[in-house]
């Protein structure tokens, strides 16, 4: 279908890759400042890098974008499986592909020249962040409700397990954001595609 | 239900993470009031750009936030199960020191005096007499040893004991059928909640802690505490309880503190 219309990236991935951007850079400034409030490890995020102004704020913030990545992520899920595209753009993976194409970027010789094809490493990348978000709005919810949510709460091995989890999962996905953003200066065609399709 | 123990290198983890939250509160209570918190909000951290170039008008994300803060009251009353207990744990996992906690520092902790003491009790009861502490005693006691969850994200593990809140509240004669239960202290701090969750067989008015009376750093001469809300909906030093239609907010709900505040 993609092929026909030269289209790289469907109109709903690229909407919803938008307002999830927005969504996890409210969420994790706005956490930033949730978690100086009482820093689970040695160090505090800088004031200037947080939103929220105060606690309050933040958690006003962090509480209203929680919706938005929520809603979205269903949105973004529901699309991926009803349309095929999960299974055709990320399947297959093997740890050998994936081995292949990180010793092929290592080189300089992973192919970028079809941006519709994912290569093993963009695959496992994509499948992992997808992961991470859903570990986030889980831990987040025993968090937030972690009377309400003991099964999950305890899965995760109760409310204090849950705030490291959530803190963990926010610096891998802060983590791939970082790599995500670099790989998109080394290929700035990517970043045309992602906002006009082509 | 049963609960997982937490690891040793946990327990010590959480006696490192309570010396920060006690260091922490310290520096929170620093902080003035902060009721246009907003207004400083936009210009600080990421959305700075937007107000800049005035794409966004402040006042009305202000509201658009404590619209959606309102929204999450309403989702929080919906998941909230009358029936779900909090976890309860063993005596030997109870924080000590447990922490205090105030939007004051130590030493300005009210000293109540016991003999004068009287709990007024107001609204849509059909009881109004002022309660002595001795009455209060008096009635069937229980405790309970649970988790104290801060909005600031630190929690502690405590021992507390009085009566069933939802016994007071028939004892009074309430109106069950109300919207709110409104809290005055000594302390000048002021909170509410909801029906379902003052009914809640968790939500203690509480006489002691630790199985002794409850000393002025927790509320002197009696709190209300519920584990299934977070530490601010959990007020001090209480002097007078009202049933009410008519939604009475709270000390930090009223600067933007989210009014269920559940967990």
């Amino acid at each position: 279908m993609d092929n026909d219309t030269g289209l790289i990236h469907p109109l709903w991935v690229r909407v919803t890759h938008w307002i999830n951007a927005v969504a996890v850079v409210i969420l994790v400034t706005s956490g930033w400042k949730i978690y100086d409030a009482s820093p689970l490890f040695g160090f505090r995020f800088p004031e200037n890098i947080t939103l929220g102004g105060w606690l309050g704020g933040a958690i006003q913030w962090h509480f209203a974008a929680m919706w938005l990545l929520f809603a979205n992520g269903l949105v973004y899920l529901a699309c991926n499986v009803i349309s095929g595209r999960l299974r055709s753009k990320f399947f297959p993976l093997s740890p050998r592909a994936v081995l292949a194409d990180v010793l092929a970027a290592v080189k300089g010789q992973l192919s970028h020249a079809d941006l519709r094809h994912y290569n093993a490493v963009q695959r496992t990348a994509y499948l992992f962040v997808m992961l991470d978000s859903v570990l986030l709005v889980l831990s987040g919810l025993v968090l937030w409700k972690s009377v309400q949510f003991p099964v999950l709460r305890e899965l995760l091995g109760g409310y204090e397990a849950a705030r490291r989890v959530h803190f963990l999962a926010m610096a891998a996905m802060v983590a791939f954001a970082g790599v995500h953003l670099l790989m998109v200066a080394l290929v700035p065609r990517t970043l045309l595609a992602m906002v006009r399709g082509r | 239900m049963i609960i997982k123990k937490p690891s040793r290198r946990l327990a010590i983890d959480g006696d490192a993470l309570l010396k920060d939250a006690l260091k922490d509160i310290g520096h929170h209570i620093e902080q003035p009031l902060r009721r246009a918190f907003l207004q400083r909000s936009l210009t600080l951290g990421g959305l700075s750009l937007l107000s800049g170039c005035a794409i966004v008008d402040e006042s009305s994300v202000e509201n658009a936030l404590m619209k959606v803060s309102r929204f999450n009251d309403k989702v929080q009353g919906w998941l909230f199960d009358p029936k779900r207990l909090a976890p309860t744990y063993p005596d030997s996992m109870i924080t000590r020191p447990f922490p205090f906690n105030a939007y004051y520092d130590e030493d300005e902790i009210r000293e109540v005096d016991e003999e004068s003491y009287r709990l007024e009790v107001s609204g849509m009861v059909a009881d109004k007499h002022a309660w002595t502490l001795a009455e209060l005693r008096a009635m069937p006691q229980t405790d309970q040893v649970t988790r104290h969850i801060c909005v600031e994200g630190w929690s502690a593990i405590g021992k507390w004991g009085g009566v069933p809140f939802a016994s007071f509240l028939r004892k009074v004669g309430a109106d069950l059928s109300a919207k709110y239960v409104g809290f005055k202290c000594a302390d000048d701090y002021y909170t509410s909640i909801d029906m379902p969750t003052a009914l809640h067989p968790q939500t203690l008015l509480t006489l002691t802690y630790d199985s002794q009376p409850l000393p002025p750093r927790y509320g002197f001469p009696m709190k209300l505490r519920m584990p299934t809300k977070l530490g601010y909906k959990n007020p001090k030093h209480i002097q007078a309880i009202f049933v009410t239609n008519t939604y009475p907010g709270g000390y930090w709900e009223d600067q933007g503190y989210n009014w269920f505040g559940g967990s």
